[in-house]
């Protein structure tokens, strides 16, 4: 079973000026050749890994301490979630090999790793073995949903929101991904997209989008005369930690999505991510001193995440020149997409929308613009971004209104003014009274209420 | 026995301790309290949109002293703390009943006693 994302890949070393084919047929591929290549694609899945800590950190930074702990289950669901899911019914529906380009499914689970051939050179001219690719894939796949975590942030209850990123993780993306990178329509059309600024940041960025609209601003973002009211992040520290480690994170998801260890390809592509990275923080640092002459820490960081998103679509396609002006054009972009958000009433506490919708729409059409492959058009890069637009739209809106006329989508009031740590887990994420040591009686100002914790916790009585 | 109570700035703790310890008090408690006065809040900015701050952070501390020792103690911290600046902060000067020493159960001016 062929992954017709390697064979993109392939093409395009074969056609890129600037890359030396080395992988060429898979009998040609010796032993070492393929252990190495292996090792860089399992490094690069662990590097996607790392970008969920990434994510729980920029969530927790930009949002309020009273909200951590919410925050931080539910980034610890998703990945749990995704993994699972991508094992059960993501995997093959992402990769169905021959289908009618719209919906495919191999069947459940990973027998196929078990089939002859699926663990050597040939299955995907010695990039990887089936194992490596399952857990490359399964990484991905859980980061579309954490894009929208970050946009529901505050407000969302919980179980809600679990069922939403179940279903978006096992089902939405991975279809969606198919129409592409499983080898369907949008693959036949020429669209292009190298390692997911729509297949993962847009998709994610509209499910972020239809969240935050259906579920409608936090409580005191806008004051009774519609004035906006900033609502400030609790640790600018963690936001950076955050940011920084999604960084790092992105030379596993540019750099694996070269899907071999390739030597030119792979480092060319790093350094395209890396160019994009950077000048999209100076780009955001840049359009914001066009609205404040106080610099702002927190845009600057999407800034970087933004020309991240924005170089994935075209990072081994679009020179370094060109990569950095894409970075810079997506740091300003995000900017103005923050602001303009804000403007129009729709709450995104981390600005999820901006970086992961906004920046991944540009990216996309950036490879029309710069590919220096001239099989990439713009218009079909459009048409890919609509598509995917379309059903990710409806899909997302489709599954948070059901949940809405259901389960209920949003806590009451109350609770999101006590916050969701304690009406939902009933657990502080900071420990405000100081950390007492054992006591008989336990710590002063702590009583023990003999129930158990399956027993209905009261929050307001501590 | 007379308690000053003193709101200053936090950067000036350093200032107002060593002030203290030059006019010979050995003892203060110092707490992080939030409020404004006439130097009313401030104003932040977060993510493009301003915001005022209407409680800033300040200090208090607090000293209980015999009262022959208030008027050095109010003249040391007017002293360590001021700034010129508005927001310099406030001290007070109330009467106290009593004082005990835990350790020794010692009463009055003899339980706030440096010596």
């Amino acid at each position: 079973m062929l992954r017709t994302r390697f064979l993109a890949a392939l093409s395009v070393v074969a056609s890129a000026s600037l890359a030396a084919p080395s992988l060429a047929l898979a009998d040609e591929i010796s032993p070492a050749l393929f252990t190495a290549n292996n090792v860089w694609m399992m490094l690069a899945a662990a590097l996607v890994f790392v970008m969920h800590l990434g994510f729980a950190m920029v969530e927790s930074g930009l949002t309020r301490a009273k909200n951590t702990t919410n925050i931080l289950f539910k980034n610890t669901f998703i990945i749990c979630a995704g993994i699972l899911t991508y094992f059960i019914v993501g995997f093959n529906l992402m990769y169905p090999g021959d289908f009618g380009g719209f919906l495919g499914f191999a069947g459940f689970g990973l027998s196929a790793g078990f089939a002859e051939g699926a663990n050597t050179p040939g299955y995907a001219g010695g990039g990887y073995t089936y194992w490596t690719d399952f857990l490359f894939q399964a990484m991905f796949a859980a980061t579309a949903a954490t894009i929208v975590s970050g946009a529901v942030a505050e407000r969302i209850k919980l179980g809600s929101f679990m069922i939403f990123s179940a279903i978006f993780v096992a089902l939405v993306y991975p279809i969606a991904g198919s129409w592409k990178w499983g080898g369907g329509f949008l693959d036949a059309a020429g669209f292009y997209d190298f390692a997911g600024s729509t297949l993962v940041h847009s998709v994610g960025g509209w499910g972020a989008l239809m969240g935050a609209m259906i579920l409608g601003p936090r409580l005191g973002k806008y004051a009774k005369d519609g004035r906006l009211m900033p609502i400030p992040g609790s640790s600018m520290p963690l936001t950076t930690v955050g940011v920084f480690l999604l960084w790092l994170g992105w030379f596993g998801f540019n750099g694996g999505s070269v899907l071999s260890a390739d030597p030119t390809l792979t480092s060319f592509t790093l350094v395209t991510t890396c160019l994009a990275a950077a000048s999209g923080g100076i780009g955001a640092m840049i359009a914001y001193a066009f609205v404040s002459s106080k610099p702002d820490l927190s845009m600057a960081l999407n800034g970087i995440l933004a020309g991240l998103v924005g170089i994935t679509a075209g990072a081994d396609v679009i020179n370094p020149n060109m990569a950095i002006l894409v970075g810079m054009i997506a740091g300003m972009l995000v900017v103005g997409s923050v602001l303009l958000f804000d403007k129009i009433k729709i709450d995104d506490p981390v600005g999820a929308i901006s970086v992961h919708l906004t920046c991944g729409i540009w990216g996309t059409l950036a490879v029309g613009l710069f590919s220096t492959n001239p099989e990439h058009s713009l218009l079909t890069q459009a048409y890919g971004v609509l598509c995917y637009g379309l059903f990710t739209v409806v899909c997302a809106s489709a599954i948070f209104l059901t949940l809405k006329a259901t389960l209920g989508l949003r806590v009451t009031e109350e609770e999101e003014l006590e916050g969701l740590d304690l009406s939902e887990h009933g657990m502080h994420a900071y420990d405000l009274a100081g950390s007492p040591g054992f006591m008989e009686d336990g710590p002063p100002g702590f009583r023990a209420t003999g129930a158990l914790a399956a027993s209905k916790l009261a929050p307001s009585e501590n | 026995m007379k308690k000053i109570e003193a709101i200053i700035k936090p950067f000036k703790l350093d200032d107002a301790k060593e002030g203290l310890a030059k006019a010979g008090i050995q003892g203060l408690t110092v707490s992080e309290v939030k409020g404004f006065g006439r130097q009313k809040g401030h104003t932040e900015l977060y993510r493009g949109a301003e915001y005022v701050v209407d409680f800033l952070p300040k200090l208090k501390l607090e000293i209980v002293v015999a009262d022959d020792q208030a008027e050095k103690v109010v003249v040391a911290l007017q002293e360590a703390c001021q700034t010129g600046k508005i927001g310099d902060g406030k001290i007070f000067v109330l009467p106290v009943e009593d004082a005990v020493r835990i350790r020794t159960g010692e009463h009055g001016d003899a339980a706030v006693d440096a010596g």
